[in-house]
């Protein structure tokens, strides 16, 4: 984790919803590789500030530089084309289509943009299987997708994630509404993802943060209240009054 | 293997569909023959419907123009600068995409029940222009294109499209041309993406898709089509008339792709058959076939939602495409 | 003539035309507030209003003005009712979808044309006038019928608006726009306030018919122009706000009976149209949307 050019970088990023600022000029810097960890309470302004980054919302000042280059305009799909790679806190996947259409939208636009291979319905099918059976869905392919569980669901809409091959991954809230075993699994697969990608992941579960964030930032009232290794994020005073009712 | 099978079989199936219709060429009384051309020709129509609203979702109740774009855009060349038939198809397809590119670059802007609003009315300015352009369009009453236009030259002879055997195996030539294409298209990953489109636009465009392009590209596609029917209407049937630009031919394709099923390749053919035997049918009893075309719409809406072929799938094979 | 008799005679002929029009346009913004229903059977629902109003003002005999009468009272009560029939068995059973709502009310659009058709055939008939007095202005006379129309209107949209926003069933219908669920919640009866609003809806496009038929005559197609006309009224005004509406309505009513007298008819309609669609593609809450919410 020696100090490599950041892969992302915000500067005074605002955002405000008639009076309110959700987000509050944030400077945030994200190293190429790290797997980060945005936490702090309902309505810190946690999704606004990663929808501000991916593009979902259009920033009310400020910048967003990703890779060396502003993308502040840039819109959404683009920014998804460039290696951002959101999903979604509320379940969004197809649910009419099957497992295997859901991972196989992500991948066909992937492959054409990927003009060494292009696309073909041989590397359509292979990319996609192995989206799928990376996240442990494999089994469940030509199931509709409505029909899968709500946790296979979430694992789904990683492969789908995943399948956009991201140079940064952004999870909001992946573990919501999980049991403790599917958390472990998923837990594994984040920390085998963090290996090739850029991670940033908003969670409230702190078993979740501890285990895979190298690090922490805290966010209150849209403003960045802490940041640092996990074990400094503990000892912070000032992050246990805001999580302990300051 | 097992996701091959489903595919032989669609394929199969559009085949045996097109095979099918060759032999009613030669098995069908006369009276019969004439209406299955007229049918085959109108299923392009609700075919070219169908790529907009049943796989992409855009409920669009303005589709007469592209139809009549491509009915005017060959019927006019033929009539007014004697333009042989060939040519005269290309300038009728060339007008509907014309057409189609700016009314869906303005509409697309919007959604939902603005789109619906936004496209009728687009096609009534288009359906005012067929009247106010009267002394070329001669309006309601409209041009008859006479016979020794209407003949398609080939290297080493021609064909005369006012003979009705001619006439049935031209419309059948394209309808399995676009049946061809919609079924690739549908199959192709574009068709998986349009579907997607129409099922969650905010997820797509996370997934990296200029939503708005692959809209676009829909509505021009759908256009083209529609223009193809309408230029295939003209030269085959020898009439242009602003009828054919008024809402009831935005709500026709409309009626027989519910009827038939959306977001089936099958549907469009079978619902426009149905909706015409059972005017035809109809008529027989009665002049009112507009309370037909009514009840029919409400019935379909209210009891059976997916339509004919729609149904089936649900049913019974749910590998149809 | 010069032009400013012409310039006066367009202008009240437009505002004729501008009254009319918001009531038919008010119905089909009231019916799109609260239920959020594109009615395109809106224009045939004015249609049966005139036809029926042909048909009880030819019941009676004696002086004209009786059967206009018992038609103004009759007429819009029959067509409401009507609605309020076809609502509850056909849209309520829709869960108010709006693409199911479009195609099931094009539907209701060929039912009824077709019943027109039918039962009162394809003749324009008149309804005569219940008084024939004839206003003198400095250059022309004027019908004194249609300024009354212009007045009777506008008592009709101030008493709509009071009933809206100063009576009990203007605040349950209120509450209905604003929050179904929540309304439901409190024991409004959702469905039948729906169903209502419909008839209302409906009643004030045959009240605007009853009106027009001593002027224009009642024909089973007469609904089609005032249908796109108070679609554009509607939209121009912004979707569903009151104000706007009207505002709009006198704008459209004016300019057509204006623009008409110097375009060809058929240009100005392909003008406003092409006009209003841009409207809704780049200002999609209407010209007076934003300051009417």
């Amino acid at each position: 984790m020696a100090a490599v050019k950041p892969l992302l970088e915000t500067h005074g990023l605002g955002r405000s919803f008639g009076g309110l600022r959700a987000v509050d000029g944030v400077d945030f810097s994200l190293p190429e590789g790290e797997t980060h960890a945005i936490i702090g309470p309902n309505g810190a302004g946690k999704t606004t500030f990663v929808s501000l980054i991916c593009g979902r919302v259009a920033p009310t000042d400020g910048r967003v530089v990703f890779d060396g280059k502003d993308i502040s305009l840039m819109p959404a799909h683009k920014r998804v084309r460039a290696g951002i790679a959101y999903t979604f806190q509320i379940t969004s996947v197809f649910a009419n289509l099957t497992a295997f259409d859901n991972v196989a939208l992500a991948v066909q636009r992937q492959l054409i943009d990927d003009h060494e291979r292009g696309l073909s319905s041989r590397a359509l099918t292979e990319h996609g299987v192995d989206a799928l059976q990376k996240v442990g869905l494999g089994d469940h392919a030509d199931k509709v997708a409505g029909n899968l569980s709500y946790g296979h669901q979430r694992l789904l809409e990683v492969a789908m994630g995943l399948a956009l091959r991201p140079r940064l991954l952004i999870l909001d809230e992946p573990t919501q509404g999980l049991s403790d075993s599917e958390i472990e699994n998923f837990i594994a697969l984040v920390r085998q993802i963090g290996e090739e990608a850029t991670v940033l992941l908003i969670e409230h579960n702190m078993d979740v943060v501890m285990a895979l964030a190298e690090r922490i930032t805290v966010m209150e009232q849209g403003r960045i209240l802490a940041q640092g290794a996990p074990a400094e994020i503990r000892a912070n005073q000032a992050v246990q009054q805001a999580y302990l009712g300051g | 293997m097992t996701r091959l099978t489903p595919s032989t079989k669609s394929i199969a199936l559009h085949v045996g569909v097109v095979l099918l219709l060759l032999a009613l060429n030669f098995l069908l009384p006369e009276y019969h023959r004439g209406v299955f051309a007229r049918v085959l020709v109108l299923a392009v129509f609700a075919m070219g419907y169908n790529l907009a609203f049943g796989y992409t979702g855009l409920l669009s109740l303005g589709h007469a123009m592209f139809f009549a774009a491509g009915l005017y855009g060959a019927g006019l060349t033929i009539y007014h600068l004697e333009w042989s038939v060939w040519p005269a198809f290309g300038a009728g397809l060339a007008a509907g995409v014309v057409v189609a590119l700016a009314v869906g670059f303005l509409a697309l802007r919007t959604t939902g029940v603005a789109f619906m609003i936004v496209t009728l009315m687009f096609a009534q300015v288009f359906y005012l222009m067929t009247l106010y352009f009267t002394t070329y369009t001669r309006g309601e009453e409209g041009l008859v294109l006479p016979q020794e236009t209407r003949v398609l030259g080939f290297p080493g002879g021609v064909l005369d499209l006012s003979d009705p055997s001619t006439r049935y195996l031209v419309a059948l030539s394209l309808f399995a041309i676009v049946l061809a294409a919609i079924l690739f298209l549908v199959r192709a990953p574009y068709g998986r993406s349009l579907i997607a489109i129409r099922e969650n636009e905010e997820r797509m465009r996370m997934l990296g898709y200029d939503v708005f392009a692959n809209k676009l590209m829909a509505v021009v596609l759908s256009g083209l089509f529609c223009a193809a029917s309408g230029a295939a209407y003209a030269v085959l049937f020898g009439y242009v008339g602003s009828g054919f630009a008024a809402i009831q031919y935005s709500i026709l394709p409309l009626l027989w792709v519910l009827v038939g099923g959306a977001a089936t390749t099958l549907g469009p053919l079978i619902g426009t058959l149905f909706m015409f035997y059972v005017i035809d049918t109809a008529s027989s009893y009665t002049t009112a076939h507009l309370m037909v075309v009514g009840l029919v719409l409400i019935g379909v809406i209210l009891f059976f939602p997916k339509g004919i072929i729609g149904t089936v799938r649900e049913r019974w094979l749910p590998w149809l495409p | 003539m010069a032009f400013g008799p012409y310039f006066l005679l367009a202008t009240l002929e437009g505002l004729v035309t501008a009254a009319v029009l918001s009531l038919i346009a008010l119905g089909l913004s009231l019916v799109f507030g609260v239920m959020r229903v594109v009615n395109v059977a809106h224009g045939e629902f004015y249609m049966l209003g005139a036809v029926l109003a042909w048909w009880v003002a030819s019941l009676f005999g004696g002086h004209p003005a009786i059967g206009f009468m018992v038609a103004l009272v009759l007429s819009p009560l029959v067509v409401a009712a009507i609605a309020f029939v076809a609502e509850r068995l056909v849209l309520s059973r829709l869960k108010y979808e709006p693409e199911a709502t479009i195609v099931a009310t094009i539907g209701l659009l060929y039912i009824i044309q077709q019943l027109a058709l039918t039962f009162y055939g394809p003749e324009a008939r008149p309804v005569e006038a219940p008084f024939h007095y004839r206003m003198q202005l400095p250059w022309f006379g004027y019908s004194a019928y249609k300024l009354a129309v212009i007045g009777f209107s506008i008592i009709m949209m101030l008493a709509t608006w009071f009933v809206l926003t100063r009576t009990k069933i203007g605040l349950i219908m209120r509450a209905t726009q604003f929050d179904r669920e929540t309304a439901q919640a409190f024991g409004i009866p959702v469905g039948r306030v729906y169903a209502g609003v419909f008839a209302l809806g409906a009643g004030l496009a045959a009240v605007a018919a009853v009106l027009i038929v001593p002027i224009q005559q009642a024909h089973y197609l007469m609904g089609h122009d005032p249908l796109l006309l108070s679609f554009i009224v509607v939209i121009i005004g912004g979707l569903g706000s009151l104000r706007g509406t009207v505002l709009a309505a006198v704008l459209i009513g004016l300019s057509d009976g204006i623009i008409s007298m110097f375009f060809s008819p058929t240009l100005a309609k392909m003008l406003a149209t092409l006009a209003v669609a841009m409207i809704l593609v780049f200002r999609p809450q209407g010209l007076f949307g934003a300051a009417a919410r």
